[in-house]
């Protein structure tokens, strides 16, 4: 039996465009890129230059701090280029796929006969470690550390987020190897998370091996950072693990084929998605390969990596991100409109307030949302609108006003260890003064990091 | 629309960075951003964010405002027709409360927003819209027969020692409107207070016999018999009193528009009634006073302020728990101050202040308990 936790606070975002469930096209690699922008606080060292042909499976850049992190091509193939910004900063390294699909083979026993080193060891050397994500401050896994728990949410609740038991359905085997493997790093078990409306619809209750949850509940529900502090939360010192259900597949694959092996069905939705469905793609896929599902009749579109509330806009140019398994296309809003904000009515738009009149509409209604900011940057004003959308124990606005103000203790004694910045994405949302909350958490973070290190 | 649209985008940069005229670059985009919601789009963070802004909710309080506001301008003109003794049609006294209460708001606003724009120049910050409400405010909480120049100074303490030397709105510490009228009352006590200034009077005009000038406030020490007017006129709000506060019903319409909209919180509206009539009762019973204790919700500005000035998001406390106690000292200040202090027949100002200034002290310790939590929560692990 599993426990059942209903939370009320939060808001699912009636966002239109989500993807139905058939997959319209299977991308066949072209270029792909890894990017170490990717990964919070990684300085990356590369160990590849341009024109070396490679394999799936070969590391093409590691952490400097932590070099037995590596991070590895997902095609066989030529370095196509080593991208770099401002400084020399690293920002991605592509590899044109030579369509051999050729991949380093790792010699894997059987789980039951490894131990929790050579667990640990193959999934460095393989560059699959780096799915293992470590909170506080969701970053790469410290493999020297031995964690609480670990946690994995099969609910994804975030807008447009792709339905998990259509997009795996075919990698129940890999999921189960996956966790079987995880279990062995931990003494605290593995805990996934079920969304009790689905739960006897999908196939995740019947893996073994784990500590099953029910949550049920608007966004942020199916975040992993929220589940966390609902059923075992973290307090300093403590470390707790987190892997995304579609990288837990990526970890089996490991154990089942001995290869390196990230490929991923991914949702295109969205307002300015072109027939909005599931694509199967390599990771680190080019946007150019799904470019003919934007829809620009509504004007230009941003192409999101990752969900609308804390995915990157990496352009139509760009590449999907690591930890992303959903493209979120949006049209941008630099349009002006004549005394918008005082229109009674404004039935197009969507609001969490009720001064407009959307909460009326019912809730299947969905809204062609875009990317304008709906007003002008102010101070903190309706501050009690925050814990609205935020379903932990936190006092947001005292949190944030910590990290403004540097003040490590107090952003320890508040609860920094306990959120990122996709935890307090519905704050900025809602909020009616449009501060920029992501950025001021992802600051917290950085802070700390650098202060705790 | 397109015209004007075409007009703004060709004299934009005169006004923007480089212009001739930047110096006026906020005042420019005050304007614009009134016109035309802006073409920003996000950058950081959310890619889509909610319809809602700083303007809107403002809107939604300035609406909820309105009802107190039309009304507060026919019982001028209705408060006038009695004291001379006069027979007015209702088109009349709704004609002499709107020119009795126009020179009022132009010189709140012409002060007020003088004071915004010209800090936000200084600043290069976009000016806020706070003193939109702010400003239709501070008229309903004065007595009519205030002098202008009186208000216009105390506008500018408000605005300026209030909120600008803070950092504007959102950063303030007292409740603006307030802090004008709390100017008002401790500098010219002689026309803030007693009888007789409730009225407003052409030269040569003087109130008739007979007619009562005191507020039930006023009259309420000598006793519930003392006092002169009807449960039903104080509802309704035939009474002398400052401009907005004496109709209950809409004031009621009021607060209906702010807990539907969320705009206002319920629970300081509904924490700090029942903190007043808790006193009132107490009062009661030890045979203080013989004053009902609802007589104190329909008496003087006690409704009026704790639907919209005790609800003021930046100066109330912040946190759910501490919204609940705020409220309640409220309430329970007010009439404490109404019934025991007779140098102070209103207590609503004076409790409200005194409650936020300590908002922040109820927030620390509501706070503190969750960071209590959290510490014992690592301790039991």
């Amino acid at each position: 039996m599993s426990d059942h936790i209903k939370l009320k606070k939060g808001l699912d975002i009636p966002i239109s465009g989500e993807a139905l469930c058939k997959v319209t096209k299977t991308v066949k690699p072209g270029i792909v890129a890894v990017k170490p922008t990717d990964f919070r606080g990684v300085v990356p060292r590369l160990l590849v230059k341009e024109g070396d042909s490679v394999k799936a499976g070969t590391p093409l850049f590691a952490d400097k701090t932590n070099p037995e992190v590596v991070f590895v091509s997902p095609v066989s193939g030529t370095v196509d280029a080593v991208v770099r910004g401002e400084k020399r900063k690293l920002l991605a390294v592509t590899v044109k796929s030579d369509g051999q699909n050729e991949a380093v083979h790792h010699e894997v026993p059987s789980i039951d006969k490894l131990d929790r080193a050579a667990i640990v060891k193959l999934l460095l050397e393989s560059g699959v470690w780096p799915c293992i994500k470590q909170r506080p401050y969701g970053i790469i896994a410290n493999p020297a550390v031995a964690p609480k728990s670990i946690f994995i949410s099969a609910m994804p609740t975030a807008p447009l987020a792709a339905d998990l038991d259509f997009a795996l359905a075919m990698d129940f085997d890999a999921i189960q190897a996956g966790i079987k493997a995880l279990g062995k790093l931990t003494t605290g078990g593995v805990h996934l998370s079920i969304s009790q409306k689905n739960y006897a619809g999908s196939d995740f209750h019947k893996l073994e091996g784990v500590i099953l949850h029910q949550f049920d509940g608007p966004h942020p529900a199916g975040n992993v950072g929220v589940q966390i502090n609902h059923i075992s939360p973290i307090n300093k010192g403590e470390y707790v693990w987190t892997v995304d259900m579609f990288l837990v597949a990526v970890i089996g694959r490991l154990f089942l084929k001995g290869v390196y092996d990230a490929h991923r069905m991914i949702a295109v939705a969205g307002p300015a998605a072109k027939n909005p469905s599931y694509v199967e793609v390599p990771c680190g896929v080019s946007m150019q390969d799904i470019a003919e599902y934007f829809d620009d009749s509504k004007g230009t579109v941003r192409v999101v990596s990752g969900d609308v509330l804390s995915g990157e806009n990496v352009g139509p140019d760009g590449f999907l991100g690591f930890y992303d398994n959903l493209v979120s296309l949006v049209p941008e809003g630099n349009y002006y409109e004549m005394f918008g904000w005082c229109k009674p009515l404004r039935l197009h738009k969507f609001s969490f307030s009720r001064s407009y009149w959307s909460w009326l509409c019912p809730r299947s209604r969905k809204y062609d949302m875009d990317t304008n900011l709906n007003g002008g940057p102010r101070a903190f004003v309706v501050s009690d609108t925050y814990g609205k959308v935020l379903p932990m124990d936190i006092y947001p606005v005292y949190l944030f006003k910590a990290i403004l103000a540097g003040n490590i203790e107090k952003m320890e004694e508040l609860g920094i260890y306990e959120i990122i910045e996709e935890d307090v994405a519905l704050c900025e949302f809602v909020d009616p003064s449009k501060i920029e909350i992501q950025s001021i958490v992802s600051k917290g973070i950085d802070l700390m990091i650098k202060e705790m290190a | 629309m397109n015209g004007l649209r075409n007009l703004t985008d060709k004299i934009k940069p005169t006004f923007s960075k480089g212009g001739k005229l930047s110096w006026l670059g906020s005042t420019f985009e005050a304007f614009e951003s009134f016109l035309f919601v802006p073409n920003t789009v996000s950058k950081k963070g959310a890619h889509v964010h909610d319809s809602v802004d700083l303007k809107r909710v403002i809107t939604v309080a300035l609406v909820a405002l309105l009802p107190s506001v039309l009304f507060g301008m026919y019982n001028i003109g209705y408060q006038h027709n009695v004291a001379v003794g006069g027979n007015m049609g209702f088109w009349p006294i709704v004609g002499y409360g709107f020119l009795r209460i126009l020179p009022l708001y132009l010189v709140t606003y012409i002060v007020g927003l003088a004071i915004e724009f010209g800090s936000a120049q200084i600043n290069g910050h976009e000016v806020n819209e706070g003193f939109l409400f702010t400003g239709l405010i501070i008229p309903l909480i004065v007595p009519v027969s205030i002098p202008l120049w009186m208000l216009a100074v105390a506008v500018a303490f408000a605005v300026i020692i209030g909120k600008e030397v803070f950092g504007g709105t959102g950063m303030n510490i007292w409740n603006p409107a307030l802090l004008a009228r709390a100017f008002l009352f401790f500098s010219y006590p002689n026309q803030m207070s007693g009888d007789g200034i409730w009225f407003s009077l052409r030269k040569g005009e003087t109130i008739v016999d007979g007619v009562s000038a005191a507020t039930p406030l006023a009259q309420m020490s000598g006793g519930v018999e003392n006092i002169q007017y009807s449960v039903a006129d104080m509802f309704f709000g035939f009474i002398p009193g400052s401009v907005g506060e004496t109709s209950k019903l809409c004031i009621l319409i009021g607060a209906l528009i702010l807990i539907y909209t969320g705009v206002g919180s319920w629970k300081i509206m509904l924490s700090s009634v029942v903190g007043g009539l808790f006193v009132g009762w107490l009062a009661n019973v030890c045979g203080a006073t013989d004053v009902p204790a609802y007589y104190h919700l329909l008496m003087g500005g006690f409704l009026f302020g704790s639907v919209f000035m005790a609800t003021d998001p930046v100066t109330a406390a912040q946190t759910e728990c501490g919204k609940w106690i705020y409220g309640f000292l409220i309430g329970v200040l007010a009439v404490v101050i109404r019934l025991f202090n007779p140098g102070y027949p209103e207590g609503m100002m004076l409790a409200i202040l005194l409650m936020n200034t300590f908002a922040p002290l109820i927030d620390h310790l509501v706070v503190s308990r969750n960071i209590k939590k959290r510490l014992s929560r690592a301790k039991t692990v």
